[in-house]
């Protein structure tokens, strides 16, 4: 008989040093005589205590974290292989309040099973989604979807169901499923630890928009800075036997343009082309890749599916509030003492996220400021930390929710520089196709250094120039940059004088 | 080169949209995209030099020239300014004057919650790093003479 331990295979685990715990791990029982076997698990995405060790014993799991690998010596004196007693024991980490008081429903599995094994994924509850689609038409399927209330969670909130509904309406003898999985928001991560720590539920809910639309082929494009996801979902790909019937997934490398995330540029970049943003119409549920109908989703828009189809659209809806349905992973990440994933159902608020489970900053400074969304989203003061988590509640208040990305900053943060930063992301990564986005960002970034060194009669110009970027642009590259720009001017105009 | 090149090209033979899958290939096995590759490629695929130039010059993963020592990727973006990436940066560049890494900024690597983050060589992560921390793996490298 052997032991089994969980040592989190996830990117952010090794980069905290998983790996030289793991290898101390196996060479130490070794040396003790010891049999043990290591699975390299996702991460459950508490990320201050990775590298997260679980040792499976006769009552349950028994967590000890964050495990260095100089611990090692120290918890096989503790007897941890039985779960005894050390500083670094957790116990149960399904009972520790950062995990407890989530509703995980996508990513319930990930940090819990083994990401590279179908039947481990089958036996907690993967592929009855897939099972039920199997038996409904395509229209059926279609119907479950929009009754769920998914919005798209890669940041348009557009509703999935309707995109379905286009795409099966469009007749043509090719059709595509593409997932979008080029993440390139910073503060964001809940499509990696997805695609890391549960994959074949990204593949279940990508054939099941086969299903739905008649299309038998999917695309996967992973953003080329994510290999360990790349790697282990070409694992799960060659692991998976018949189980996908028909359908075939090819994963394709990104190659390090942000806009490439955006749906018809990433569409262009797997045709081999410069990732350009395309003109709509045509949009690509009628004309996408190789001009053929497409449903082009995020990684947790496919990953919400197979739940919806299994547990029914009912179970989904009635989560949430508004017309923001269901749940979202939130993602704590910047200056916080607890960075780390936090799937709720939309209607908590800011605050709760950042001091309840965030814990306030990292620095133990007050927070000043807290950009939701990605690089296109909004910074928000203090005072509008109660805004209640929903679509509508962020656009109301001119923020966005995105793709669930929070980036807490304390008070040394210098807005005015955060602004021109976005300004120079902008020009950095803008496709080109469009003069506001193009050349109005490196004037914007022009303008900035201006104000900051002193010259306050260039604000008004700063703000034509948002104007320009916000009509003239063709995506929210362009569109968007005005969001951390004018929000940084509005609410900390102290930083620009 | 020819050989490998043959190689890559036979395993995309058959599929659509072949040309990053194709660059990715080069890359991986010879390090960069090498100006002689290009026309073979351009040949292959039915486009012209240009098209293929367009694709290598515009993502920002692909190189025409050979890295010289070691690759270190400091990531720049949000989640990591608030970190303190920044003060990591400067202290990059003060110390490794005239040593063989040559650090680039990447913008998210995906472990904002754990910041600030790099990546050296393309392939191992690191996260939290403190300049002590960047010290000894800049010593690791030998990166310091
Ligand atoms: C500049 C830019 C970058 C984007 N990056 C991403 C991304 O990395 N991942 C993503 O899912 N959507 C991204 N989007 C949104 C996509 O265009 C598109 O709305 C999304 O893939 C649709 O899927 P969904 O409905 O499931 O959200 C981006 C949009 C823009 C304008
Ligand atoms: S707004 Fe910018 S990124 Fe978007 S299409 Fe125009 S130039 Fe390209
Ligand atoms: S912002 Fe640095 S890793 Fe995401």
């Amino acid at each position: 008989m052997s032991i089994t331990l969980y040592v989190p295979g996830d990117a952010a685990a090794r980069a905290l040093g998983a790996d030289e715990v793991a290898a101390a791990i196996e060479k130490r029982a070794q040396e003790f005589g010891i049999k043990v076997h290591v699975v390299r698990n996702g991460s459950r995405g508490l990320f201050w205590l990775e590298p997260l060790v679980e040792v499976l014993t006769s009552r349950g799991r028994v967590a000890y974290g964050s495990v260095q690998a100089a611990d090692v010596g120290s918890l096989f004196a503790a007897n941890f292989l039985e779960g005894g007693e050390h500083p670094l024991r957790l116990g149960n980490i399904e009972a520790h309040p950062y995990l407890s008081r989530q509703q995980r429903v996508t990513l319930r599995r990930v940090g819990v099973i083994d990401p590279r094994s179908l039947s481990d994924y089958l036996a907690q509850g993967g592929g009855l989604g897939l099972a039920q689609a199997r038996q409904l038409s395509p229209a059926a399927i279609v119907q479950a979807v929009t009754d769920s209330g998914l919005r798209g969670r890669g940041g348009a909130a557009f509703p999935t169901g309707i995109k379905w509904r286009t795409v099966l309406d469009t007749g043509a003898d090719e059709k595509y499923i593409v997932c979008n999985a080029d993440e390139g928001d910073s503060g964001t991560y809940s499509d990696r630890l997805l695609m890391e720590g549960d994959p074949y539920c990204l593949l279940e809910g990508m054939a099941i928009a086969g299903l739905a639309v008649g299309a038998k082929r999917g695309y996967l494009y992973v953003r080329s800075e994510y290999p360990d996801a790349i790697a282990l979902l070409n694992a799960a790909l060659d692991n998976a036997g018949d189980w996908l019937g028909d359908f075939q997934i090819e994963v394709r490398r990104a190659a390090g343009a942000y806009v490439c995330g955006e749906e018809t540029a990433l569409l262009e970049s797997i045709e081999g082309r410069r990732g350009i943003v395309r003109s709509k119409p045509p949009l690509p549920a009628i004309a996408g890749l190789f001009g053929k109908p497409t449903v082009i989703n995020n990684v947790i828009t496919f990953a919400s599916v197979p739940d919806i189809l299994a547990r029914g659209a009912a179970f989904y809806r009635d989560l949430g509030v508004g017309r923001s349905r269901g749940t979202l992973p939130f993602q704590l990440a910047g200056n916080l003492k607890f960075g780390g994933l936090v799937e709720v159902p939309f209607g908590s608020t800011l605050r709760e996220l950042l001091y309840d489970y965030g814990g306030g900053s990292r620095s133990g400074r007050p927070l000043r400021a807290v950009q939701v969304g990605g690089p296109l989203g909004a910074y928000l003061p203090e005072s509008q930390f109660d805004t209640v988590l929903d679509y509508e509640a962020f656009a109301a208040i001119g923020a966005v929710l995105g793709h669930g990305g929070i980036v807490a900053f304390d008070d040394t943060v210098d807005m005015a520089k955060q602004a021109r930063y976005a300004m120079q992301f902008c020009a950095h990564e803008s496709c080109g196709k469009c003069t506001p986005c193009r050349i109005g960002s490196t004037r914007g970034v022009e303008v900035i250094d201006r104000i900051r060194a002193g010259q306050r009669e260039q604000i008004p110009l700063l703000r034509e120039l948002c104007d320009t970027l916000t009509d003239g642009s063709l995506c929210a590259m362009g569109g968007m940059t005005p969001y951390p720009v004018l929000s940084a001017l509005n609410h900390f105009a102290e930083d620009f004088e | 080169m020819i050989a490998t090149l043959d190689t890559i090209f036979t395993r995309h033979r058959e599929q659509a949209g072949a040309l990053l899958p194709i660059l990715h290939d080069i890359q991986d096995a010879l390090g960069y995209v090498p100006e002689e590759a290009v026309p073979l490629i351009a040949g292959q695929l039915n486009l012209s030099r240009a098209e293929v130039h367009g694709v290598i010059s515009y993502y920002p993963h692909f190189r025409q020239t050979r890295e010289a020592g070691h690759v270190v990727h400091l990531c720049c973006a949000e989640a990591c300014q608030a970190n303190g990436s920044e003060a990591l940066a400067a202290h990059a560049a003060a110390t490794l004057q005239g040593a063989k890494v040559t650090v680039k900024p990447v913008y998210c690597l995906g472990l904002c919650a754990s910041g600030p983050a790099m990546q050296i060589d393309e392939t191992r992560l690191v996260a939290r790093v403190t300049t002590e921390k960047f010290d000894a793996l800049m010593n690791e490298l030998g990166a310091r003479a």
